[in-house]
C-alpha cells in the first residue's frame, strides 16, 4: 500500500532536545486531530465486529435480555433449508451479476478506450449508477410488469411470448442480476476504463506495425494487461455483489415462494420479522465467512494487484 | 494545482492499487488515432451506441410514464410519447391533489408528504457529508502531516476497518442505536456514518501528502500553529480532492436504503429511498399508480442527476481506482 513518510520512530515527546524546533512531535495534537474518526472506527466498526459474532451464541428477540446458547444457532443453520435455499440463490445471483456485468462493462471500457475520450459519453455511461437502487428497481418493475410493461410489450413485437420476469421462479433471479447489472455495469466500466489508461500506447502502435488486428490486441495486449486490474474490480464488485438487497426486497421481497430470498434478505427477515436477533448473527457470521472465503479465492486465482507489465 | 483533477486521478490511482506499477505514464490523451471509419469501427460504434440507449432508456421511461396519466397507461401501454399527458403523478407527490381526485386518478389516496421526505433526505445526506468529510480530513492529515509515535500501528488499524463489510455491523450498530434511543430519528440513521469512512481517509491522506512541506515550512515560520496549518494551508489547497469527496459522499448517503429502513418506522425520519418502498407497497387495488411511482422515483434521483449534471467532469474523473470502495 501507499508509503509513509519514515518518521524517526524512537524519538519520544519528553526526550526532545531543546534545540529541536518544538512541532517535531505532534502526538497531543494527533490525538485530537483522530479522535472523532477513532471513535467511529472502534464503536461502529471494530465493536460491532465483536458484538455480532457474540450475538450469534445467543438467543434474543430484543425484548428480554439475551440468553447464552452455545452453538445452537449454528446447529440450526446446518438444518434449515431456507438459508441453504438462500445460500444457493444468493451464489446464483453473484455468478449472473458478475459474469454479465463484468462482459458488458469491459466491452464498454474497450470501446471507450479505442473510439473516444469523451467526458459526456462517460458521464452518460455513469449516470444510472446516480441513482439509488431502490428507484432502478421501480423503473424495472414497471419496464418488465407483465401486462404494461414496455419490455413484455417489445418482446410481442419481436414475435416472443410475453415473459413474467419478476413473478417467475425461474426468471427472478436472472432478472434482478440484470437490473443490477444495468445500475453498475457503467461505473465497473470507468474503473476498467481508468485501468486501460494505464497501458502504454506504444504497445498498440507496435502490434498495428506489426499489422495485428483489433481483436489480436485485444486479446494479446489489454487483457493481460488489465487482469490485476480487472481481479481487483473483481474483488469489490463480488463483496458487493453478495450483500444484494434493495433490488429484492423492491420488486419480489423474496417472492414467489422462496425463489429470490437472498441470504441478506433471509437475515433481514429474521432480525426484523422474527425478531431473532441472535439466528440473524448467526446468518451475518456465515455471509462473513463466505465472503472471507470468495475473495481469498479470488485473490489467489487472479494474482490481483501484481502486475505484468514490467 | 491550476487543474485538481488531472492529479487527483493519478494519485489517488498509484495510492489505492499496488498493481500501478511505479513506470506508468500518467494517464493522458492517447496520440491521435486514425480516424478513418472501417466496418469495423462503425460496428464498434453501433455496439457502443446501443449500450448508451439501453442506459439512457429507463431514464427516458421514468419521465414518460410520469407525464401520463395512470389511466390512459393502462390503456395504451408502449407509446413513445406521455400518454394523455398529465402532471398529475407528480400533484399525487407532492400531496397537492384531494385524496378523492387521488383515488379517481389510479392513486392510493393515501397520505405521502414528499417534501417531508425529501427534507429529510437532504439533512441525513448533508450532515454526513460535512462531518464525514471534515473528521476524516482531520485524521487524513494527523496520519499524513503530524510526526506521532504509533502512526503507522493506528492507521494500519484503520486500513483493516476497510475490510470489514457493511453488511456485518448493521445488526449490532441498529442495536446500538436503540439502546442510545435512537431509533425513528434522522440523529439514528446519520449515527454510523458521521465519524468517517476508511476510504474518504486514504483518498484525502493521498492529497495531503503530496503538499510540498516548504509551503507548510514558511507559513509555520510565520508562528502559525499545526491547526492553522491545517485550515489555512492544507484544506484550501485541497478544495479539489476534498469536493470530489463530498460529492461521492453525498450521492452514497442519498442512495442508502437498508440502514435507513432499519432505523425509521414512521414520517418523523423517513427518507426519500425507504419512502418510494412505502409508496410502492400502498399500491390501490385496482392496479399499482405507475405514473405517480415513477413521478416519485424521478423526484427521488432528480437531486442526484442535478448533482451530476454539474460536477460531472470531476465525478466522471475522480473514478480511477480511487473509486473502488
Amino acid at each position: 500500500m501507499a508509503t509513509v513518510p519514515t518518521t524517526p520512530k524512537s524519538r519520544g515527546a519528553s526526550s526532545q532536545p531543546a534545540t529541536r524546533p518544538r512541532r517535531r512531535d505532534d502526538t497531543r495534537l494527533a490525538l485530537l486531530f483522530i479522535l472523532p474518526a477513532t471513535i467511529g472506527l472502534v464503536v461502529f466498526y471494530f465493536w460491532p465486529l465483536v458484538r455480532g459474532i457474540g450475538l450469534s451464541f445467543t438467543s434474543w428477540d430484543l425484548l428480554t435480555s439475551a440468553e447464552f446458547v452455545g452453538l445452537d444457532n449454528y446447529r440450526r443453520m446446518i438444518d434449515d433449508p431456507v438459508f441453504w435455499n438462500a445460500v444457493r440463490v444468493t451464489l446464483l445471483y453473484v455468478v449472473i451479476n458478475i459474469g454479465v456485468q463484468t462482459v458488458v462493462a469491459l466491452v464498454i471500457a474497450v470501446l471507450m478506450q479505442r473510439l473516444s475520450n469523451s467526458t459526456v459519453l462517460r458521464s452518460v455511461v455513469l449516470a444510472p449508477y446516480l441513482v439509488s437502487n431502490v428507484v432502478a428497481a421501480l423503473v424495472f418493475l414497471w419496464i418488465l410488469d407483465y401486462q404494461l410493461g414496455i419490455g413484455n410489450q417489445a418482446l410481442e413485437w419481436l414475435g416472443t411470448d410475453r415473459i413474467p420476469f419478476l413473478t417467475d421462479e425461474t426468471w427472478v433471479i436472472p432478472t434482478i442480476a440484470l437490473i443490477n447489472v444495468w445500475r453498475h455495469m457503467g461505473y465497473t466500466a470507468l474503473l476498467l476504463f481508468a485501468g486501460l489508461q494505464t497501458i502504454p500506447h506504444t504497445m498498440y502502435e507496435a502490434a498495428r506495425v506489426d499489422g495485428a488486428s483489433e481483436l489480436r490486441m485485444f486479446f494479446r495486449i489489454t487483457l493481460p494487461l488489465l487482469r490485476p486490474i480487472l481481479g481487483l474490480v473483481l474483488i469489490i464488485s463480488v463483496i458487493g455483489s453478495f450483500q444484494v438487497f434493495d433490488t429484492v426486497s423492491v420488486t419480489t421481497n423474496g417472492g414467489p415462494v422462496d425463489s429470490s430470498r437472498v441470504l441478506q434478505l433471509y437475515i433481514y427477515d429474521n432480525a426484523f420479522g422474527q425478531f431473532d436477533f441472535g439466528y440473524a448473527s448467526a446468518l451475518s457470521v456465515a455471509l462473513l465467512l463466505i465472503l472471507i472465503a470468495v475473495t481469498f479465492l479470488q485473490y489467489r486465482a487472479t494474482r490481483a494487484g501484481q502486475t505484468d507489465l514490467n | 494545482m491550476a487543474n485538481p483533477t488531472a492529479p487527483a486521478e493519478h494519485h489517488a490511482e498509484t495510492a489505492a492499487v499496488d498493481a500501478a506499477p511505479p513506470g506508468t505514464p500518467p494517464p493522458g490523451t492517447p496520440p491521435a488515432r486514425r480516424r478513418r471509419l472501417s466496418p469495423g469501427r462503425i460496428f464498434a460504434w453501433v455496439v457502443l451506441v446501443a449500450l448508451l440507449l439501453i442506459t439512457i432508456f429507463p431514464f427516458y421511461w421514468m419521465l414518460r410514464t410520469a407525464l401520463s396519466s395512470n389511466d390512459a397507461l393502462y390503456a395504451n401501454s408502449s407509446s413513445p410519447l406521455p400518454v394523455d399527458f398529465s402532471w398529475g403523478g407528480f400533484e399525487r407527490v407532492f400531496g397537492l391533489q384531494s385524496t378523492e381526485e387521488a383515488i379517481a386518478q389510479g392513486g392510493s389516496g393515501a397520505s405521502i408528504d414528499f417534501w417531508r421526505y425529501l427534507m429529510n433526505s437532504v439533512v441525513v445526506a448533508t450532515c454526513i457529508t460535512v462531518c464525514q468529510v471534515f473528521f476524516s480530513a482531520m485524521a487524513a492529515y494527523a496520519f499524513s502531516r503530524l510526526r506521532w509515535r504509533g502512526r503507522d500501528l493506528v492507521f494500519s488499524l484503520f486500513l483493516l476497518s476497510l475490510m470489514v463489510p457493511m453488511i456485518f455491523t448493521l445488526l449490532p450498530n441498529f442495536v446500538l442505536v436503540r439502546e442510545l434511543g435512537l431509533i425513528d430519528s434522522l440523529l439514528g440513521i446519520m449515527l454510523p456514518s458521521l465519524f468517517m469512512t476508511p476510504f474518504a481517509i486514504f483518498f484525502l491522506r493521498q492529497f495531503f501528502m503530496n503538499i510540498s512541506t516548504e509551503v507548510e515550512e514558511a507559513v509555520l515560520i510565520d508562528g502559525a500553529g499545526k491547526i492553522r496549518v491545517f485550515f489555512n494551508l492544507i484544506i484550501p489547497m485541497s478544495a479539489g480532492p476534498i469536493a470530489t469527496i463530498s460529492i461521492l459522499t453525498y450521492i452514497t448517503a442519498w442512495n442508502d436504503y437498508l440502514w435507513p429502513l432499519m432505523v425509521s418506522y414512521t414520517d418523523e425520519s423517513r427518507v426519500l429511498t425507504v419512502a418510494l418502498g412505502t409508496f410502492k407497497s400502498q399500491a390501490p387495488q385496482t392496479g399499482p399508480d405507475w405514473a405517480g411511482l415513477m413521478a416519485a422515483t424521478l423526484v427521488a434521483a432528480l437531486p442526484m442527476i442535478i448533482l451530476f449534471m454539474a460536477f460531472a467532469r470531476r465525478i466522471v474523473n475522480s473514478i480511477g481506482f480511487s473509486g473502488i470502495k
